[in-house]
């Protein structure tokens, strides 16, 4: 990063706008020499202006059949947002397994240190979220710190069992998640800082499972397929995956597409 | 000739001139341009818009070529390992096989997408010159360098998929690489654990899945500390981590985020295992 995310949001809008002119000219030069699909990854999004803040700012948690709504907005903001849920959602997790009957009273040393650990990096990505969206949001703290609401009722925070497999499946989701999002992101600074969780995301997922599960299952076949490729998810799959955990709802609709 | 004597004929040449350099190797594609493709990923991809077609030439094939050269080395390496005799049965085995199915797939996955320009498969040595021995079911250090060179190329494999992430942008190639890069993490996470169990260090902060600060366990073979070189940051994106909320230790946060490297120290770190 040779600026950080606090820039102004003239700056936002040039980076934005250089990163549609690049991949313009990508598909140009791509489709020129190669022939590819490359149409089929045709960017949805668009660059952050002033008016997709305001529009945000007008839809942002409006109710809805007594409901909170978390509007994510469009473009690169949009899906910052988007991944700004999912670390909430983990935190909050790994808040209640650490509060728990297993994690205080069964869990054996390394399955301590690791949920510890866990939970220290997914607060942290939390946090950092947290940090590097206010200046996007014009010091709305509403905004920056939407209160989602989440529930948990449906894990048993004193079992293994249930607090294993519903760690895997939230790990796995992030890895599913950053994979997904990371090519609707227009500006690569954005796409490598995705890059630097993921892969984290992916170290919890795999030593989550190689706690659980058998000898192979830390990358195992129902999540690496057969070309040696790992989950990959829209981020309107992985909020309606994610629904029965967040009460709050999240209105994707304006979030780039495939 | 092989890819080391490629890349250092190209090391010399003025950066200035690069451009002009692959557009000259762009129109010699065929016999040598896809050797030549690779060779040129050390320099940039700092062309200008004259130049579109060499640039989204360039764009994906010297990224893609810098991620199968790599598997190739894994590959290699596991394969190599499954056949040795070398690896405990049980759990160690079964890692073993689970990753070489993993990197085998990932070669001939772009192997496939690279078709002709896809590099030549180098010739693999992994007896730094002597000091190793790893496929040698009589050397009683072969599990031990098994370990470490197993750990070494996936955390090195990791940063290299990381750092090429933002080269392949806009093209339809950053997705799979995308879905190779958090495999290569699952695959690194394993490896880790899988070594500090050998040495009964499972509670060890250096030995968990997750990298803490440019740490390692301080057990012989020890993994080039280039791997690890850069991975200690705990700012990103201008925001320190240690200070957020009620504080985080430096090691949280460096645990917290991965750290990418480039082309060129990615060749470096693999540099030593070609023959």
């Amino acid at each position: 990063m040779k600026k950080n995310l606090e820039n102004d949001q003239k700056t936002i809008q040039e980076r934005s706008k250089s990163a549609v002119d690049r991949r313009k000219f990508l598909k140009i030069g791509g489709l020129a020499v190669a022939g590819t699909s490359l149409m089929l990854y045709s960017c949805e999004s668009e660059a952050l202006t002033e008016t997709d803040l305001s529009d945000s700012d007008e839809m942002f948690r409006k109710e809805n059949k007594g409901r909170q709504v978390y509007n994510l907005g469009k473009g690169d903001l949009g899906i910052l947002r988007y991944a700004y849920v999912l670390e909430q959602l983990e935190a909050a997790f790994y808040q209640n397994v650490v509060d728990g009957g297993y994690w205080m009273n069964s869990a054996n040393a390394e399955e301590k240190l690791v949920f510890e650990d866990i939970y220290q990096h997914e607060k942290i990505h939390r946090d950092w979220f947290e940090k590097v969206l206010m200046p996007f949001e014009n010091g709305k703290s509403e905004r920056v710190l939407p209160k989602l609401e989440f529930d948990f009722s449906s894990i048993n925070f004193n079992d293994r069992d249930s607090v294993m497999r519903n760690s895997i499946l939230l790990e796995d989701t992030g890895v599913s998640a950053y994979n997904g999002a990371g090519p609707l992101l227009m500006n690569t600074d954005y796409l490598l800082l995705a890059g630097k969780i993921v892969s984290v995301e992916a170290r919890h997922a795999s030593t989550l499972r190689s706690l659980y599960g058998n000898t192979k299952y830390f990358a195992g076949d129902d999540v690496v397929n057969e070309q040696g490729l790992d989950l990959f998810s829209t981020p309107q799959e992985v909020l309606a995956a994610a629904s029965g955990f967040i009460v709050t709802k999240i209105n994707a609709q304006q979030l780039p597409t495939y | 000739m092989n890819i080391i004597k490629f890349l250092d004929q190209f090391s010399n040449i003025d950066l200035k001139n690069a451009s002009a350099s692959r557009r000259e190797m762009f129109s010699q594609l065929g016999s040598y341009g896809k050797k030549a493709a690779f060779a040129a990923i050390p320099f940039g991809l700092g062309v200008t818009k004259s130049n579109a077609a060499t640039m989204a030439f360039f764009g994906h094939v010297g990224p893609l070529n810098l991620a199968l050269t790599l598997e190739y080395l894994e590959s290699d390496f596991y394969n190599r390992a499954l056949l040795s005799n070398v690896v405990p049965s049980g759990r160690p085995l079964d890692v073993y096989e689970q990753i070489a199915k993993h990197e085998n797939a990932h070669v001939a996955l772009l192997e496939s997408v690279l078709g002709s320009d896809a590099v030549d498969k180098p010739i693999f040595d992994f007896t730094l010159g002597g000091a190793f021995d790893p496929f040698n079911a009589t050397n009683p250090q072969a599990y031990a360098q098994l370990l470490t060179l197993a750990q070494a190329f996936e955390d090195t494999g990791v940063r290299a998929y990381k750092g090429q992430a933002g080269n392949l942008a806009g093209t339809p190639y950053l997705a799979p690489a995308l879905r190779i890069h958090s495999v290569e993490a699952r695959h690194a996470a394993e490896v880790r654990r899988l070594r500090s169990a050998y040495y009964n260090m499972e509670l060890n902060d250096n030995g968990l899945g997750w990298i803490t600060l440019n740490k390692q366990l301080n057990v012989r073979p020890m993994v080039p500390a280039a791997v690890y070189a850069g991975e200690e940051l705990t700012v990103q994106a201008g925001v320190n981590l240690t200070s957020l909320g009620n504080g985080y230790s430096a090691e949280s946060a460096s645990q917290s985020f991965d750290e990418p490297i480039t082309g060129e120290e990615a060749v470096a770190i693999a540099t030593p295992f070609f023959a």
